[in-house]
């Protein structure tokens, strides 16, 4: 598979399928057995000052006694050695921090959380804190964006915003996009691709192309059917459950199976 | 010396406790201690590491207890136990890469070892241990000048750290994961961590004794945390507090019959449990004054509301 610069795709697949290998691999975090990654025309690894990164799923704690834009700033300078002191404004170091500041505070509007930011990020809702990590992950002016589950743990509405806000980025910013997703109904509007991973084997597409009762039986090895909602939704149906010990963190839902 | 009384002059009282040189040492120690505590106190309950502190603390019993055994200066005992537990806790915890309740549980092995080594030294030891009760409540009163001196280059070499070390290992604490993936090291920088909380209990507890440097670690941190989560303001109240409190005890046992670390502890707890009732308080009248202005009133800011730092268009 290859990605183009501003293109949005999503990573889909089973849990345990290897989304979140993939990314790490991406990042160098990981080596590859065999085949290779390049990104942005480097070995994966070597060009992670432009790509941003946000973790699968990082709830944090009710007790932690750090504000949003505290959180937001370590993604712009949390790798420097070094603390920052108070330095008068017209010094090197006193413009690199308000250079800093006004970078965070720019990132923190963009994605719409500046209401909030000055607040503890323990006391935010998952979807408040969602909005910062991705800030967060965009604060260095990224031209990847690798986001590993991020809406996951997300309600309905808040799926839908955050979908929307991470494919206004992707337009705006021309920032190429690399999302896993569990589900990719609230993605439907946005996408320009998908991956679909699964067996060890992934297909790479458009959506219609991939999420077709043809190619996902093909990918899966037995029958599996996709039904199309009248609102758009798509139901996959029929495909191979994943071993039980893969299913603790999603035990209400099937892969894709949201009937509304 | 004749027993000093409280008058209403506080010059006057102040500069009777500074006539005394034992006074002086036990003002400059608990001063460095505060500062020094306080700040690597921060990012230990910022980590949730207060148990792993909390282990260290225990480790100058067998360290002390140790020393005395063998006949060398009880400094040596309290660095090498110090320095041994928290590469134990180190190794035996993973970082934070393993979950929470697999870490406590290596260190809670680690602290149950540590007694139980101090009273086998006890025992081996075989004659009275006059110094046990200094050991677990420390010698604030008779802290020497060789002590303030160790304890300050203690101190300027755990702040040197802090300062070079800062905002790696804030990142590394908050956000392991991805602070990994930007490059930091974040195994390396936590048991760099452990070893300078490791140094500073040493260098602290033969001076607040055992059970006092735990105190000096945690209420200064955990109170400043609570009032704000700015990190910056949260940083410099941390130390006034801790420089506060011993201030405060270290004065009011001077003119009273009980002892120094009483009264730090106590002044140290107090100040916590007014700063937490102090937010609920405030959160609740808050929320009272959002109930009664009427439901169409945005929820944003209620909790705490610092100012922002740069002006957002």
């Amino acid at each position: 598979m290859s990605m183009g610069q501003g293109e949005f795709v999503a990573l889909l697949g089973a849990n345990g399928s290897g989304k979140s290998t993939l990314l790490k691999a991406a990042l160098g975090m990981l080596g590859l057995s065999a085949g290779s990654i390049s990104v942005l025309g480097r070995p994966a690894g070597s060009a992670n000052a432009q790509v941003g990164y946000l973790p699968q799923r990082r709830a944090f704690d009710g007790g932690t006694r750090l504000r949003g834009r505290d959180i937001v700033r370590l993604g712009r300078d949390g790798a420097r050695w070094g603390v920052p002191l108070p330095a008068p404004r017209w010094s090197a170091a006193g413009r690199r921090r308000s250079a800093d500041a006004e970078r965070v505070a720019e990132t923190i509007e963009l994605v719409g959380a500046s209401v909030y930011a000055d607040r503890p990020i323990g006391e935010l809702s998952g979807g408040e804190q969602q909005r910062l990590l991705i800030a967060q992950a965009l604060v260095q002016r990224p031209r990847l964006l690798l986001l590993d589950e991020p809406l996951d743990s997300l309600d309905l509405p808040n799926q839908a915003t955050v979908a929307a806000l991470v494919a206004r980025i992707c337009r705006e910013a021309g920032v190429a996009v690399l999302l896993v997703a569990h589900d990719v109904n609230p993605l439907l509007p946005y996408l320009d691709r998908v991956v679909y991973l699964a067996r060890g084997r992934a297909v790479e597409g458009t959506v219609e192309e991939v999420i077709d009762s043809e190619t996902l039986s093909g990918l899966y090895g037995v029958p599996v059917e996709v039904l199309k909602a009248r609102d758009g939704r798509l139901v996959v149906v029929g495909q191979p459950e994943p071993p039980a010990h893969h299913h603790d963190r999603h035990e209400h839902s099937h892969e894709h199976e949201h009937v509304h | 010396m004749t027993n000093p009384t409280l008058t209403w002059n506080v010059v006057r009282d102040a500069s009777e406790v500074l006539e005394y040189h034992f006074m002086v040492n036990a003002l400059l120690a608990g001063t460095i201690v505060a500062v020094m505590a306080g700040l690597l106190g921060w990012l230990m309950v910022l980590r949730a590491q207060t148990f792993a502190g909390h282990t260290l603390a225990m480790m100058a019993f067998p360290g002390a207890t140790g020393a005395a055994l063998i006949g060398v200066a009880a400094a040596w005992g309290y660095f090498a136990f110090c320095g041994v537990g928290a590469l134990m806790i180190g190794w035996l915890a993973g970082g934070r890469t393993r979950s929470w309740s697999e870490q406590s549980a290596g260190i809670g092995a680690v602290q149950a070892l540590a007694l139980a080594l101090g009273f086998l030294f006890v025992s081996l030891y075989g004659g009275v241990l006059g110094d046990l009760e200094n050991l677990l409540f420390g010698t604030f009163l008779g802290v020497s000048d060789g002590q303030v001196l160790t304890l300050a280059a203690v101190a300027a070499g755990s702040l040197l750290a802090l300062a070079a070390l800062g905002r790696p290992l804030l990142f590394a604490s908050i956000d392991p994961d991805l602070a990994g993936a930007r490059g930091v090291p974040v195994r390396g920088l936590s048991i760099v961590f452990l070893g300078l909380l490791g140094l500073a209990v040493a260098a602290t507890s033969q001076v607040t004794g055992v059970l006092l440097v735990f105190a000096l670690l945690v209420a200064p941190a955990a109170t400043a945390q609570v009032l704000t989560p700015r990190p910056g303001l949260s940083l410099v109240l941390t130390v006034a507090i801790g420089i506060a409190i011993v201030w405060l005890g270290l004065g009011i046992a001077y003119f009273s019959a009980y002892p120094a670390g009483f009264y730090v502890a106590s002044i140290a707890f107090a100040l916590y449990m007014l700063a937490r009732v102090w937010v609920w308080a405030r959160g609740t009248y808050a929320s009272r004054r959002r109930a009664s202005s009427g439901p169409e009133q945005p929820e944003m800011g209620v909790i705490d509301v610092a100012p922002p730092e740069g002006v957002i268009a």
